[in-house]
């Protein structure tokens, strides 16, 4: 009987996890071949920008900026699960969040390493990239941007680390099973490391539109040196990481068929994101309030003249200010257990902090900035979107590979 | 945020008396063969375009017979808060204290983030999109002074700091202080080309300046004021609304 059983199994299944099922190996490679091909699409694409400079980009002098760094705020924000989760796991100590970290992890780096290939990209000089560290300007939110982002990708690759070491085969080899071990008992350090780099990360990307002080849209005065977008991107990635976490995980459990993530560990998520974002919501309503009545009118400007047409239209804004009801919904217990609204919460947390992601790069540069200008629009081009979706395969692949052969969710077994 | 405009001993700078400027082009052209400004194919993509000085057209929004306007020419401001200078994260630009209050740009430390174009609410910056180009035969026009930029990187106005070197040399050769030169002998090349004398330059602090008397006039106005970047770059214009388009006043209803 355990021969056939045996037999049944997909060929590579000895690098399973234990006491695991998985897919054939077939399926499982055309999943991952199709990734591969929209993945190559995707690096044709890059290939195109890095061997003739940015000439096929929607970008312009007007739009200096577009949909790469847009792409890599909304990334940034949401990968955010991997140091708010592993704050509170090892931080906090909420040893609930032990079946969820793996994930908040491996979505992180997968997030952080696809914003590096997308900034490398956005630089026109990338052989240059790393003046950066050796001619810091230590005024500049991006330079602490690339520092914090650098360290942290480190930080995320030392905590994979454990993970990738747990696959049963590695396992065996002793050294390795010992280095596992003993990177599991310092990883409280990490995450310290980790919850600090990527706080600062998150303000300093906010603060790079928030000190643009010649542009009233962007500009945002602030607490000491820190404009107040530094603290709303912060906030507003802490409470939308963890749900998109749960978001990625539920869909991988409808992909895959099986139960991954207890019910109550994605509630509890759920009410993490809840309370932080309904200080989100406050803190960002109360910025709002003053950047209308007190911030515009000292540039000699209204509210109504920040938006303009569909693509920059005030309903935005408002959307952005509605992030109140899935804060509220995800704080009721009663309508967080109910499934729908508690996945719907998180779909809308995810659009309000990728769209004020969007106004934070792209309506700040359409408005015109001088009064005898006009309003300016910007299209992405084939490259620009291809290079970001490629990101989306990269994912893919990367969840795949680590589902099918490390014990992504540890809990697994005892689920199903 | 911003941290203020800097004390400058000499601050060289630019008048523009948008009344007399006729809008012919010739101080932009006259900058494309000073500073080697690499040339665009197709210059109907006007936002690809590299131009260290702009001539904007301005209109009052009338109609005939009330109907005005004027030609606007725009170089960078040279702020003395330059919005741009703290947000470059390797320092490839940089606000010149000692030597008149330039903004420089070091083509071969930019990476090209294009950081320092976004926070430049005057558009003075622009970006080399791809490699430089000149058409066969237009590559006799290069000058030695000025190096050319490769793709990648920004580039803006230096108010031809070159010919600043060239005069600060020359006053030293002389035995004289290079701190103290004439006015008329450090002047950029659109100053230099105007045909109907519409650009003036010099030192903005010195009164023996033409700069400094036109700067103090009740016609003098400066872009954007309110956002507190003091450019070193004032227009003269009689015209009211040609003041009042200046930058935002609350009431303004924007034309042009």
């Amino acid at each position: 009987m355990q021969n056939v059983s045996m037999n049944a199994m997909p060929r590579d299944a000895e690098f399973f996890p234990e006491g695991v099922t998985r897919c054939s190996l077939q399926k499982f490679l055309i999943m991952m071949g199709v990734s591969l091909v929209i993945f190559l699409w995707g690096c044709y694409a890059a290939y195109c920008i890095l061997a003739v400079g940015l000439e096929g980009t929607g970008m312009n002098n007007h739009f200096a900026f577009g949909a790469w760094i847009t792409f890599d705020l909304a990334v940034i924000a949401l990968g955010a699960g991997a140091f708010f989760t592993g704050f509170l796991r090892y931080i906090l100590n909420i040893k609930e969040l032990d079946k969820i970290i793996n994930l908040t992890v491996v979505l992180g780096f997968a997030c952080y390493t696809g914003a590096l290939i997308v900034l490398v990209l956005e630089i026109g000089q990338p052989l240059r990239a790393w003046f950066v560290f050796w001619h810091a300007n230590i005024h500049s939110m991006l330079t602490e941007v690339v520092f914090c982002i650098t360290i942290y990708t480190i930080v995320l690759i030392i905590e994979y680390l454990p993970l990738i070491l747990g696959n049963r085969v590695l396992n065996r080899n002793k050294f390795l099973h010992s280095l596992g071990h003993n990177l599991h008992i310092v990883m409280p350090v990490f995450a310290g490391v980790g919850a600090f780099l990527s706080t600062f990360h998150q303000g300093s990307l906010g603060g790079i539109s928030g000190v643009m002080f010649g542009r009233a849209f962007f500009y945002r005065d602030g607490f000491f040196i820190w404009p107040w977008t530094f603290f709303l991107f912060v906030i507003s990635a802490a409470g939308s990481g963890p749900m998109f976490t749960v978001l990625i995980g539920t869909l991988m459990e409808k992909v895959t068929g099986k139960k991954l993530i207890p019910m109550e560990v994605k509630l509890l998520m759920g009410k993490i994101s809840g309370t932080i974002m309904i200080i989100y919501a406050v803190l960002n309503s109360m910025s709002a309030l003053w950047w209308a009545n007190g911030l515009l009118p000292r540039f000699g400007l209204t509210f109504s003249q920040m938006f303009h047409g569909f693509y920059f239209g005030q309903y935005i804004f408002w959307f952005e200010l509605s992030a109140f009801i899935p804060a509220i919904i995800l704080l009721t217990p009663k309508w967080r257990a109910n499934t729908t609204l508690l996945y719907l919460s998180g779909i809308w947390l995810v659009l309000i902090v990728s769209l004020n992601r969007y106004v934070q790069v792209i309506q700040g540069q359409a408005f015109p900035a001088m009064p005898f200008q006009n309003w300016e629009f910007y299209a992405p081009t084939w490259i620009e979107w291809s290079t970001c979706l490629m990101v989306v395969p990269y994912v893919v692949m990367l969840l795949g590979l680590t589902y099918r052969y490390l014990p992504l969710f540890p809990y697994e077994k005892e689920l199903n | 945020m911003a941290s203020g405009p800097v004390e400058l001993k000499i601050r060289w700078g630019m008048v523009i008396d948008v009344d007399k400027c006729t809008g012919c082009g010739a101080c932009m052209t006259a900058c494309q063969a000073e500073n080697n400004v690499g040339l665009e194919e197709n210059f109907s993509k006007e936002h690809r375009a590299i131009s260290w000085i702009k001539v904007r057209k301005l209109d009052n929004g009338k109609s005939f017979p009330d109907y005005d306007e004027v030609y606007m020419p725009q170089p960078c401001m040279q702020c003395q808060n330059p919005p741009c200078v703290p947000v470059c994260p390797v320092v490839a630009t940089e606000k010149g204290v000692e030597d008149g209050g330039f903004v420089s740009q070091i083509a071969p430390r930019c990476i090209g983030c294009r950081y320092c174009m976004v926070a430049c609410p005057y558009e003075s910056r622009a970006f080399n999109w791809h490699d430089p180009v000149w058409p066969e035969g237009m590559e006799k026009t290069l000058t030695p002074n000025t190096s050319t930029r490769m793709r990648g990187v920004v580039e803006k106005c230096t108010y031809c700091h070159h010919r600043y070197t060239a005069a600060r040399a020359k006053a030293y050769e002389e035995g004289r202080d290079p701190n103290e030169l004439g006015e008329d002998e450090y002047i950029p090349a659109c100053v230099e080309k105007c045909p109907s004398g519409a650009l003036y330059f010099g030192d903005l602090n010195n009164p023996e300046h033409t700069v400094y008397t036109l700067s103090h006039s009740e016609n003098a106005f400066r872009l954007l004021e309110k956002i507190g970047a003091e450019p070193q770059l004032y227009y003269i214009s009689e015209r009211d609304w040609v003041q009042k388009m200046a930058d935002y006043h609350l009431e303004l209803k924007r034309k042009g």
